[in-house]
């Protein structure tokens, strides 16, 4: 379970989080949506320690992870798959040492012939082709390095996974097979995760509940159902937005 | 708040000034501390140090000999130049090889290394922290030290003093070659010169003083990496600071150890 309570966060005089409060439960899957530059990223961040809040908590599995020792942070951050915005791979190694060191368990990450094994079969499901796992991240396009990202993530099977806008600038073929990657991770794995995202229309095939964030705070969390009949401005603003903007190809 | 007007407030200055200083003493010890956390996983930084001992040694080498070289050579001349009719010319063996060992050696090469090594370093670090390949290393529950930090700041620590020990040989031997030539000079002369006045901690001074420039060469570089912010501009910015820190700390260090170790 991942619990923030009244998290806050400023940069310098720029207030980002403004009392966020926000959970997932066990086994699910919960997309954060919001505008541009809300802060959607440096929540996520919150979530794996990488940021830490102002003022308030950050729960992940009873844990408070502000709090938590060197090697405790540690622990639980083998338990969580973080998939970066822009991809973060490191650029001095080539695709397979990439995924690799999302391998946690010390043994399994020195057996070559496991390495390779899941190395491959993750490279497989985010819809890359074998052979990209010799290549360096320069050689890769935008949306290649995404996937790898991804794969990097999960390859550790972590309990948590954090996926920061995992869809935005890929084909509308290769987010929907993340779209259903995600969704076969949590349904089959029981993974916990928070997908961030700007695509609503993804957002409502994966997700079990969405969250929006905007102006600092969560306005509104529930089920899709619950985001549909909402009366509240910004989220009918965010909802009518996004939509107009999904059908538009198709109509 | 709109800015107010205000008047140049001297107390304020200097307080801010020394709050900052304070700030970077206390992050930069912060990254010596780590340094020796990051030590106790070998299995991880022991290759990448090899890799980048390697990378350092056969980079610099060419432009550590040309320096040193021509160091050794400028030297003899100059100083054949200012004893002529004065001092017995054996003492143009002494001063070459005092200078390049006790002085030149060193501090050239380690300002070399501070531009080569330091802004290579800054550039790297600082790269991959802005485009978040540190922060996804920590996501990984992995140790930015043991990975970057560790084994760029031991393949400093043992190449520089190999380097600078490369440079004192070719620098006394470029010296001698030069001497010999303009001057009426023997090789016995010059070795006599050498010798006369040769005490075996000098050898030692000069690696002393390697390994120190070493520690700021790599430490300083790395600092300013870790502490980049603010995209292209800030790993351009990281790296001329930690270029010129790196040969200002050199120079410092120079003096500071000349003071402590070489006592009259
Ligand atoms: N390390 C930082 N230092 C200073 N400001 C930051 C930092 N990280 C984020 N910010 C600021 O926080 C705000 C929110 O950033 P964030 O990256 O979380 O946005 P986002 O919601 O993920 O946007 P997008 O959908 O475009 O990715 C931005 O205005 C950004 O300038
Ligand atoms: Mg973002």
């Amino acid at each position: 379970m991942i619990e923030l309570r009244d998290v806050a966060k400023r940069f310098g005089e720029q207030v980002v989080l403004d009392g966020v409060d926000f959970t997932v439960a066990d086994g699910e899957t919960v997309a954060l949506l919001g505008p541009s530059g809300t802060g959607k990223s440096v929540l996520l961040k919150h979530i794996i320690g990488l940021i830490k809040p102002d003022r308030g908590s950050v729960i992940v599995d009873g844990l408070d992870v502000p709090r938590l020792r060197r090697n405790e942070l540690r622990q639980l951050r083998y338990r969580i798959g973080y998939v970066f915005q822009n991809g973060a791979l490191f650029d001095s190694m080539n695709v397979f040492e990439n995924v690799r060191l999302g391998i946690s368990d010390t043994d399994k990450f020195d057996d070559l012939a496991y390495s390779r094994d899941a190395v491959t079969r993750c490279i497989r499901l985010v819809n890359l082709a074998p052979e990209t796992i010799e290549k360096y991240p320069a050689e890769l396009s935008g949306g290649m390095r995404k996937r790898v990202g991804i794969a990097r993530a999960i390859v550790g099977e972590p309990d948590y996974l954090l996926y920061d806008e995992p869809t935005s600038g890929l084909d509308p073929v290769n987010a929907d097979i993340i779209d259903d990657l995600v969704k076969q991770l949590d349904k089959e794995l029981g993974v916990t995760s928070v997908m961030v995202t700007h695509d609503v229309r993804g957002a409502f095939r994966v997700a079990d509940r969405l969250a929006l964030l905007s102006e600092g705070k969560i306005v509104m969390q529930g089920t899709q159902q619950e985001f549909l009949a909402s009366d509240s401005p910004k989220v009918r603003e965010f909802l009518e937005r996004d939509f107009q903007n999904a059908t538009l190809p198709e109509a | 708040m709109p800015p107010s007007p205000q008047r140049f407030d001297l107390r304020r200055s200097i307080g801010r000034i020394v709050l900052g200083a304070l700030a970077h003493v206390g992050r930069f010890s912060m990254l010596v501390v780590e340094f020796f956390r990051g030590l106790k996983e070998p299995k991880i930084w022991v290759p990448r140090a090899m890799d980048e001992a390697w990378n350092i040694g056969i980079g610099s080498l060419f432009i550590v000999l040309l320096v040193s070289a021509f160091a050794g050579a400028v030297t003899a001349l100059q100083a054949g130049y200012q004893f002529q009719g004065n001092l017995p010319w054996f003492v143009v063996g002494t001063l070459v090889t005092q200078s390049i060992v006790l002085e030149l050696g060193p501090v050239l090469t380690g300002l070399i290394l501070a531009g080569r090594i330091g802004a290579r370093y800054a550039a790297e670090i600082g790269t991959m922290r802005v485009t978040e390949q540190i922060d996804a290393l920590e996501s990984l529950g992995r140790s930015p030290a043991s990975h970057l930090l560790v084994p760029r700041v031991v393949a400093g620590l043992v190449m520089v003093p190999v380097l600078v020990i490369f440079a004192d040989v070719i620098g006394v031997a470029m010296g001698w070659f030069s001497a010999r030539q303009v001057m009426p000079l023997t090789d016995a002369d010059f070795a006599y010169g050498a010798q006369a006045y040769y005490r075996p901690f000098d050898a030692y001074y000069s690696l002393i003083k390697a390994f120190f420039f070493a520690g700021a060469i790599t430490f300083i570089p790395c600092y300013m990496g870790f502490n980049t912010s603010q995209g292209a501009e800030g790993v351009g910015r990281s790296t001329t600071g930690a270029v010129v820190s790196a040969s200002v700390l050199i120079l410092l260090l120079d003096t500071l150890l000349a003071q402590l170790l070489l006592t009259v």
